[in-house]
């Protein structure tokens, strides 16, 4: 089991009145698994994605990611997990735009302090992964939708994380960079990687082996195929 | 770090005017203070320079009572058990391993007994020299002649004048070949002498003109063996060596008074010889010029303050433009500490720049000083390296509010704004 969330509750305070965002959320997810979180906006799937990920913590419940008890980490353990456990890929890539593709996939290995001459050749190789060894200097704004995305995969990749976060990583790309978006996370999970992919397309969810549906922060498993 | 730095250089680069703008505060403070340093450096040596015997090595050994020099105003001031200088003493103080050359001369210092045409002249010293006087203390005789041997075997009444006593004595005459009466003995002007090297001071305070010009109002010389005919035999007298380097003038000055005051009598306790310490005057007058220009410094101080400010400023901007990036770097696995570090290089290597270009105007504007109004300027590699590291340490302190906002930015929140 890489990833074991049992009954989790969040709850936002507005004013004076407490919200309750996410209802007794379980989720147990093993490794090499492709799992898609699919449900509408203010469902709280945003809210679970930030737990999962690490960034925020839940107002009760259990969280285990490889094998770690998440929330009696401090701060700077956390900082550690997001950057040894956790590949993000964002929805609108979050690429720095002044570096190069390959300092934009070499910047993680930075804080986990690999010297330069090593964070180049694994940058480069991420690189190569996600298919873009052509493109290794050049900048955001030379890139493509599809292609930031895919920078976005090889850093996210780069320093071989447990899991793979992925909050809408086709909301910002037209149908045919989706599919190669898509067929690069198949292939990244035929290759071993557990993916967790968070949706609102039930299109693009179809691409995982397993859905679950969350709907006012009530998490529910899908059973047999979803359709087309 | 190194990668810090050399993203800072890119981001300082990419915004080049916003950069300089913000630096602009602290070039401004830090070349201000630069010249200001130079000025009073190069004031200071000068000063040094010209009264360290007027580059001369000269040590004047007086006579002192109670921490002052002891003058001889008339016969009533003359103390008892103190000797002329003897041949035999002055070969002693000759033959010091410091001492190049001595000489001893009589002194009355505004003497009343002196007249020119019936007017009675002021202020002016008046000495009974012997041979060595001008060759030791750096005087040449620029109009008339110069004493010679039978001016002193015939007793001869003829004066020599410093130019300020021909200047006070004589406004518009020619003084070479006048008469002066001194004590009703009339003597005859045979030359005018000046120091080989002058000191002449920049004038810029009210300060500055009483320690410059509380000096007398210039000398007249006279053969030592012509000082008994209008003074008295056997009068104290003081001594003036001259050191074989700067660094011998302490101890030329303490050895021959150590000399002399062997020869004073064992019952005369009050007034003894000392060497006049001119590195203390001049530290004196070093000390007045460094006051007024210490206050200038603080005034400086306060555009570096303001400077600091303004990078403070910008650094906020910076941050609250750059959230997402936060964000990003967070969610990815940056610390808390590699933010901060991240943004307290950044602000440092911003000011460090403004603070090298600042050290550099500063060094220009001095030059400029000293070419357009001629106060002597030295250039001080100390206060250079000095003022760098501390334009460091401002965008240091003045980064660290931007910095820890940046650290602590919730990355949830960093990533959702767009």
């Amino acid at each position: 089991m890489i990833l074991k969330l049992d009954h989790i509750y969040k709850d936002y305070i507005q004013g004076k009145m407490t919200v309750p965002v996410l209802k007794d959320v379980s989720l147990h997810v093993e490794q090499g698994e492709y799992v898609a979180i699919m449900g509408p906006s203010g469902s709280g799937k945003s809210t679970l994605m930030n737990i999962v990920g690490c960034l925020d913590r839940p107002t009760s419940g259990e969280y285990e990611l490889a094998g770690k008890n998440i929330l009696k980490l401090n701060d700077k353990l956390l900082a550690d997990v997001r950057l040894n456990s956790i590949g993000f890929v964002f929805q609108n890539f979050q690429l720095l735009p002044r570096m190069s593709a390959l300092d934009n996939v070499a910047l993680p290995l930075i804080y986990a302090g690999v010297r330069k001459k090593v964070r180049r050749e694994k940058a480069r190789e991420a690189l190569i992964r996600v298919g873009l060894e052509e493109r290794v200097s050049f900048t955001p704004s030379q890139l493509s939708g599809g292609q930031k995305q895919r920078v976005a995969i090889a850093r996210a990749m780069v320093n071989r994380p447990d899991i793979l976060l992925a909050d809408e990583p086709t909301g910002a790309l037209d149908s045919k960079s989706s599919k190669q978006v898509m067929e690069l996370f198949q292939k990244l999970n035929d290759e071993g990687v557990t993916v967790i992919m968070i949706t609102h397309d039930s299109g693009i969810a179809g691409h995982a082996k397993r859905v679950v549906t969350i709907f006012d922060g009530e998490l529910s498993e899908q059973k047999g195929e979803v359709a087309q | 770090m190194l990668e810090n730095v050399r993203l800072s250089f890119q981001g300082i680069w990419s915004h080049k005017m916003r950069s300089f703008l913000t630096m602009l505060g602290i070039i401004i403070g830090i070349a201000s203070i630069i010249s200001i340093v130079s000025t009073i450096k190069g004031t200071n040596e000068e000063i040094k320079n010209n009264l360290i015997g007027s580059g001369n090595n000269t040590v004047e050994v007086v006579l002192y009572q109670n921490g002052y020099t002891y003058t001889i105003y008339s016969e009533s001031d003359i103390p008892h058990g103190i000797r002329e200088v003897t041949d035999e003493v002055r070969e002693q103080i000759r033959d010091l391993e410091s001492v190049e050359n001595v000489t001893c001369y009589n002194e009355r210092r505004n003497t009343d007994s002196i007249f020119y045409l019936n007017n009675e002249v002021n202020g002016v010293s008046i000495r009974g020299i012997d041979t060595d006087y001008f060759s030791t203390t750096g005087y040449t005789v620029h109009r008339g002649r110069n004493f010679i041997e039978d001016d002193y075997k015939k007793f001869r009444k003829v004066l020599i004048l410093d130019q300020t006593a021909a200047d006070t004595m004589f406004q518009n005459e020619d003084p070479i070949g006048k008469t002066i009466e001194i004590s009703k003995v009339p003597f005859t002007i045979i030359g005018i002498v000046d120091a080989v090297k002058k000191f002449t001071p920049t004038i810029s305070t009210v300060q500055d003109y009483y320690s410059y010009m509380s000096e007398d109002s210039g000398t007249i010389y006279m053969p030592k063996a012509s000082w008994p005919i209008v003074y008295s035999y056997d009068e104290p007298e003081n001594v003036i060596v001259r050191a074989a380097s700067v660094d011998d003038m302490e101890n030329a000055g303490r050895q021959t008074a150590d000399i002399l005051n062997k020869t004073i009598s064992p019952t005369q306790t009050e007034t003894k010889y000392k060497a006049d310490d001119v590195l203390e005057r001049a530290q004196r007058l070093q000390d007045l010029s460094s006051a007024t220009n210490n206050q200038l410094i603080w005034i400086a101080s306060i555009s570096l303050l303001v400077g600091g400010i303004g990078v403070m400023n910008i650094m906020l901007v910076s941050v609250t433009e750059r959230t997402s990036e936060i964000g990003l770097k967070k969610a990815i696995g940056a610390q808390k500490g590699s933010i901060l570090g991240q943004f307290l290089t950044e602000a440092a290597v911003l000011t460090s720049i403004g603070g090298i270009i600042g050290v550099a105007s500063g060094i220009g504007m001095a030059q400029i000083i000293n070419k357009v109004s001629g106060v002597a300027v030295s250039i001080s590699v100390p206060a250079s390296a000095v003022a760098v590291l501390f334009s460091m340490l401002i965008g240091i302190i003045f980064g660290l509010l931007p910095s820890v906002k940046a650290a602590n930015l919730d990355p949830i929140e960093a990533l959702r704004r767009e």
